[in-house]
């Protein structure tokens, strides 16, 4: 690791500066959406589908308006009216906002009340009589793509199945002649269960429409609030200049936070129509039944190898549940994220990668829950493949990687679907992490244990993403090009104020941030404050999530930065009375070349910014900038668990979890790996407990956090974390950006290990979650 | 989540709750740590029309032995009996189980024995011990013996105005020893499978008494009379838990569900029926 280049109370890049936010958010001093309290706020309940599918026949909301304390109820007819009953998706698709025709997913919004408190509301919920027409509900994509399945999307011109788009890339011939010429063909077929980003805060909104102005000041738990005003000017026709959306601290996002709802819509328009303001957060239960789920991949992954372990190539056949909608929040040109980074770490010449998804009668989002569009189902898939055809071909796993792996003079390395990865070692961060763990002597433990009727695996992944999105010739999230922005304003005493694009929800950007303009102009850290979350007063961006920030947030904060050092240095130049060109800034302090004692500070700078300046320059010290990225990042890591399985139950526990990353330069090391530390944790949750499933009858299943597992402190196993750091060359500070690696990368490595506990056995596949009863299912029968 | 209208009485006095718990009729019920019936109240799948808070009555908070029983107060939270050192066998092996810290700090034995979920670790563990459940209505106390008083999934034998003020739960005088084993998915979770085991020694080492009941395998905790029946007499050995446990296994009745299948669920009472029965031998013979 790069020692910091800046003294601790700078606080420039590579310090572990305390987190900024913390002190206010833990002493109860945050200001989350439902803290918000204007008033005369009306509050709003919504009514939701008990049934996956049926049809309605009407609605009789009189006994609800009737109730005292209720201003009106909200139905699809009348949001037709206003021609918002249905809105368009990130995907291109459309969907309810509230049912009009048919209902398509338990928990799908039908009414909407608005009363002066939320019991009252709630209350009248109970009032509202639907006639619902129940219509045989569909559950799996595989039940939804057969001959004669019921249409769920009927209301859709042109739809005569349940087909939600298919994609393909790579190139077909050349992966047909690399399995021509493999020695075996290794086969698996996975399923990457639904899952749900379950933040902590659930959903909210505080819409207040004022009746006169016809201003738009929405409160709203937004992941990407300067995106949502755009699309919010564009459903609701609401000039955009009258909408203001204030994104507050938020309360954990991981994607759940990019979308936006129909309770947002409706909330919204009850503003505008009643004059009053209008609030409403979601209960957890429906944070859960409703909103962006992620996963629930069905993948079929086929490896072309050679005797010696040598892959030659790649097919992946992958059907994708969507739900009732298809509303991934992704990039225009990709119809399933970036799931063709599935080649992963390896140097093959040919893959081929065939999408297809279908409508169900489930909950639509497919967001990407800490996972930079879809990534987390192909590093998954790749990972366990590999492994899987080190068994076939009898070679150990870590060996069949170390075979394969792109080598560090590769790069910059294309991939067989056209990634461009930037830089890596992956033999020295594999080699690293197994030397940390003991591998060999492990393999010899477990070659002892089995001896003994005792069952210990150990499970490798080693993952590759592809964050940052993304350079504007290829990325777009509806026609809105993904780069992002910083403003920097240096006040006169030396403190200054950051504004970005970009939009934290717990990352910690008001540290992280701070600390790279620390770096550059040598301002204290602890002297900046980062100003988002409000559309008034912070630049244009498409907001946090896909590990962006970083590498486009932070690219901008970088190139903001040095804009200001520039002019700077040419104010320092006239304060000491030399040539611009021999000033030199380093921490804060600019000096002329040669004579170290002739310097003025970075302060002093500010102040004559405002006071005393060069002839003909302008006064202040503030820029903006908008970066467009020239490539995305790609930050990589190896993961090693070892675990021991109970053979007579099936439950098994993790012994031990090496987590090896490289995301570039860390700029805050501790909040680094405060992310990899919460990654894991949601990696180990998806791979152990944590699912959403449905009945046959598509009730959901994990509606609630006595059904809905998500790991404590005490399930948790103990993560031993190591780092390497390879830079990336095109980023402005060489950061590749973290929040997502370790939910991507880890699921693979706790699954893996308990695959090799079971492997002598025969076992290839157990599906996530890896319950102990399909664990002891599977040893039962291979026995 | 926001419940439906409610009245709210607090009783200063198990009198006062009992008189309020009459007036109130089918509409009332006692409040006691909230850990069950309030997450029902907000989910609204209980819709009480008044509570009777009895947290303010004095002199139900003590657990401690006395007359040979353990004695278990209305208001003796989850997290009193951890602490207690007047508990023994499966009781103390239980208590740590029970729900996560959040919910033991508040919620009550007696609560979670009124309950009748049959998830619930308590009944179990005391249709393994033994027990009785003292209660009071407006015509003066009784006891009822834990096995009568469970009835079935969320209902007891407990008149309509009747306050569970008190457990009683003999204390063996020999060489005993307990456990209880469960299968959770994560801490705060129901069992998924749990067995509850309880063996007294006599003086040549045999079992002279044996509880043996299992949590959430059956539509009520289950207390398994064969397996204890062929347990008496015996001296403890791997041969005879085996057996024991084909028994437990045979009375479970589990069904598949997101937990697991009930193949794999008999499995684990079979498992857990061997490993906590050797468990309560182990520690009956040390003590
Ligand atoms: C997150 C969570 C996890 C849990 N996990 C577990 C677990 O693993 N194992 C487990 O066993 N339990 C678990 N529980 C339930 C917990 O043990 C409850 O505390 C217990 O079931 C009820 O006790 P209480 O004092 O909270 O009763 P309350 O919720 O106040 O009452 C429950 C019912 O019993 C009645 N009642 C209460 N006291 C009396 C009385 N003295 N006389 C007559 N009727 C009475 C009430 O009227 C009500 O109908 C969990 C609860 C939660 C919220």
């Amino acid at each position: 690791m790069a020692a910091p280049t800046t003294p601790a109370e700078i606080g420039g890049i590579g310090h572990s500066v305390q987190r900024k936010e913390d002190a206010r958010l833990i002493e109860g001093q945050g200001n989350f959406l439902d803290d918000i309290d204007l008033p005369d706020t009306l509050h709003m309940a919504i009514l939701r589908s008990p049934l996956a599918h049926a049809r309605i026949n009407g609605i009789d909301s009189s006994a609800a308006t009737a109730i005292d304390g209720v201003l009106a109820v909200v139905t699809g007819d009348l949001m037709d009216q206003h021609g918002l009953a249905w809105m368009p998706t990130l995907s291109g698709d459309t969907q309810a906002v509230l049912a009009t025709d048919k209902v398509r997913y338990q928990g799908q919004e039908v009414a909407a009340v608005i009363a002066t408190d939320p019991y009252i509301a709630t209350d009248a919920l109970e009032h509202i009589v639907v006639d619902y027409e129940e219509l045989p509900p569909i559950t799996t994509p595989q039940q939804s793509l057969e001959e004669g399945a019921a249409l769920i999307r009927d209301e859709k011109e042109g739809q005569t199945d349940n087909l939600a788009y298919t994609w393909e890339t790579g190139d077909q011939g050349a992966t047909e002649e690399a399995f021509a010429q493999a020695d075996r063909v290794v086969t698996l077929e996975t399923h990457y269960p639904r899952s749900h980003p379950a933040p902590l805060e659930t959903c909210g909104i505080v819409a207040d429409v004022n009746s006169v102005t016809g201003q738009a000041t929405i409160y709203m738990t937004s992941q990407a609030p300067h995106a949502h005003r755009t699309l919010f000017a564009m459903v609701a026709g609401l000039p955009e200049q009258n909408i203001r959306i204030v994104s507050p601290d938020i309360g954990g996002g991981f994607g759940n936070k990019v979308p936006i709802y129909p309770g947002y819509v409706v909330a919204t328009a009850a503003s505008l129509l009643i004059g009053q303001p209008v609030k409403w957060v979601e209960s957890r239960t429906e944070n859960l039944i409703s909103t962006g789920f992620a996963r629930d991949y069905y993948m079929k992954g086929e490896l072309a190898v050679t005797d010696e372990g040598r892959i030659l190539g790649l097919r992946v056949d992958m059907l994708s549940d969507q739900g009732a909608f298809y509303s991934d929040a992704q990039p225009t040109q990709f119809r399933a994220g970036l799931f063709h980074v599935v080649t992963g770490s390896y140097d093959f010449p040919a893959a081929h990668i065939n999408c297809k998804g279908a409508f169900t009668n489930k909950a639509p989002g497919g967001v990407a829950y800490r996972c930079s569009f879809r990534i987390t189902e192909a590093s998954y898939l790749i990972e366990r493949l590999v492994q899987t055809a080190a068994y076939e071909v009898g070679i150990d796993p870590a060996e069949m990687r170390l075979k394969n792996f792109i080598q560090p003079e590769q790069f910059p390395y294309e991939t067989a679907t056209g990634f461009v990865y930037d830089s890596g070692d992956y033999p020295t961060a594999l080699r690293t992490a197994m030397n940390e763990v003991g591998y060999e002597d492990l393999r010899r433990e477990q070659a002892e244990a089995r001896a003994e009727g005792r069952l210990i695996g150990i499970g490798i992944a080693h993952f590759t993403e592809a964050v940052g999105a993304g350079p504007s010739r290829t990325y777009d999230i509806a026609g809105l090009k993904m780069i992002d922005s910083a403003e920097l304003r240096v006040h006169p005493t030396g403190k200054a104020i950051l504004k970005l694009g970009v939009k934290t929800q717990g990352q910690g950007h008001e540290t992280t941030f701070a600390q790279i303009v620390a770096e550059v102009l040598g301002i204290p850290a602890n002297d900046i404050k980062v100003e988002h979350g409000d559309t008034d007063h912070t630049p244009y961006g498409l907001g946090t999530y896909a590990s962006r920030s970083t590498p486009v947030g932070g690219a901008a904060t970088a190139v903001v930065a040095r804009k200001l050092a520039e002019k700077s240095k040419k104010i320092a130049a006239h304060l000491l009375e030399a040539a611009d060109e021999d000033i030199e800034l380093a921490s804060g302090v600019f000096s002329v070349a040669g004579s170290p004692d002739r310097s003025v500070t970075i302060q002093d700078v500010a102040l004559a910014a405002y006071t005393n300046l060069p002839e003909g320059m302008e006064y202040g010290l503030e820029d903006v900038t908008y970066y467009d990225p020239p490539n995305l990042t790609y930050p990589y890591g190896s993961y090693i668990v070892v675990v021991e399985v109970d053979p007579d139950t099936g439950v098994w526990e993790v012994q031990r979890m090496v987590a090896l990353d490289d995301c570039g330069v860390r700029i805050n090391p501790m909040i680094v790996e405060g992310q990899i530390c919460g990654g894991l944790t949601e990696g180990f949750a998806m791979s152990a407990m944590q699912w959403i499933t449905f009945d046959d009858d598509g009730n959901c299943i994990g509606a609630n956090f006595m059904d809905y597992l998500v790991p404590t402190a005490w399930e948790t196993p103990r993560f031993e974390l190591l780092a390497t750091e390879v830079p990336s060359p095109h980023h402005p500070i060489g950061a590749k950006g973290v929040g997502e690696s370790a939910t991507v990368g880890s699921p693979a490595a706790f699954v893996n290990a308990v695959i090799d506990a079971v492997a002598h056995l025969g076992v290839r596949n157990i599906d996530m979650p890896v319950l102990p009863d399909r664990v002891w299912a599977a040893i039962d029968a291979a026995v | 989540m926001f419940p439906s209208r409610f009245d709210l009485v607090v009783a200063q006095s198990v009198g006062e709750a009992v008189e309020a718990k009459a007036d109130a009729g089918e509409g009332g019920r006692f409040l006691a740590g909230g850990q069950s019936l309030i997450p029902m109240m907000k989910m609204r799948v209980a819709f009480p029309e008044t509570l009777i808070d009895i947290n303010r009555i004095a002199g139900l908070d003590a657990i401690e032995q006395s007359n040979g029983h353990l004695q278990v107060g209305a208001l003796v939270r989850h997290a009193d009996v951890v602490a207690s050192d007047a508990t023994f066998g499966a009781i103390a092996a239980a208590a740590p189980w029970v729900a996560d810290p959040l919910v033991r700090n508040r919620g009550t034995m007696c609560g979670s024995v009124a309950h009748c979920d049959p998830e619930g670790d308590w009944n179990s563990v005391l249709l393994a011990t033994g027990a009785d459940v003292v209660a009071q209505g407006p015509n003066g106390e009784r006891s009822i013996s834990i096995a009568d008083f469970v009835d079935g999934a969320f209902t007891s034998t407990l008149g309509e105005d009747e306050l569970v003020v008190g457990l009683r739960i003999p204390v063996p005088s020999g060489r005993s020893g307990g456990s209880y084993l469960k299968l959770e998915r994560k801490v705060g979770d129901y069992a998924t499978v749990a067995v509850a085991s309880h063996l007294e020694l006599d003086d040549s080492g045999a079992i002279s008494a044996a509880g043996l009941a299992l949590t959430s395998v059956n539509p009520i905790n289950t207390k398994v009379a064969d397996a204890e029946a062929l347990l008496v007499g015996q001296q403890p050995s791997e041969d005879l838990f085996a057996e024991a446990a084909e028994l437990a296994a045979a009375a479970a009745e589990p069904r598949d569900d997101v937990r697991g299948t009930a193949a794999w669920k008999r499995q684990v009472v079979r498992t857990y029926t061997k490993r906590g029965l050797a468990a309560a031998a182990q520690q009956a013979e040390g003590s």
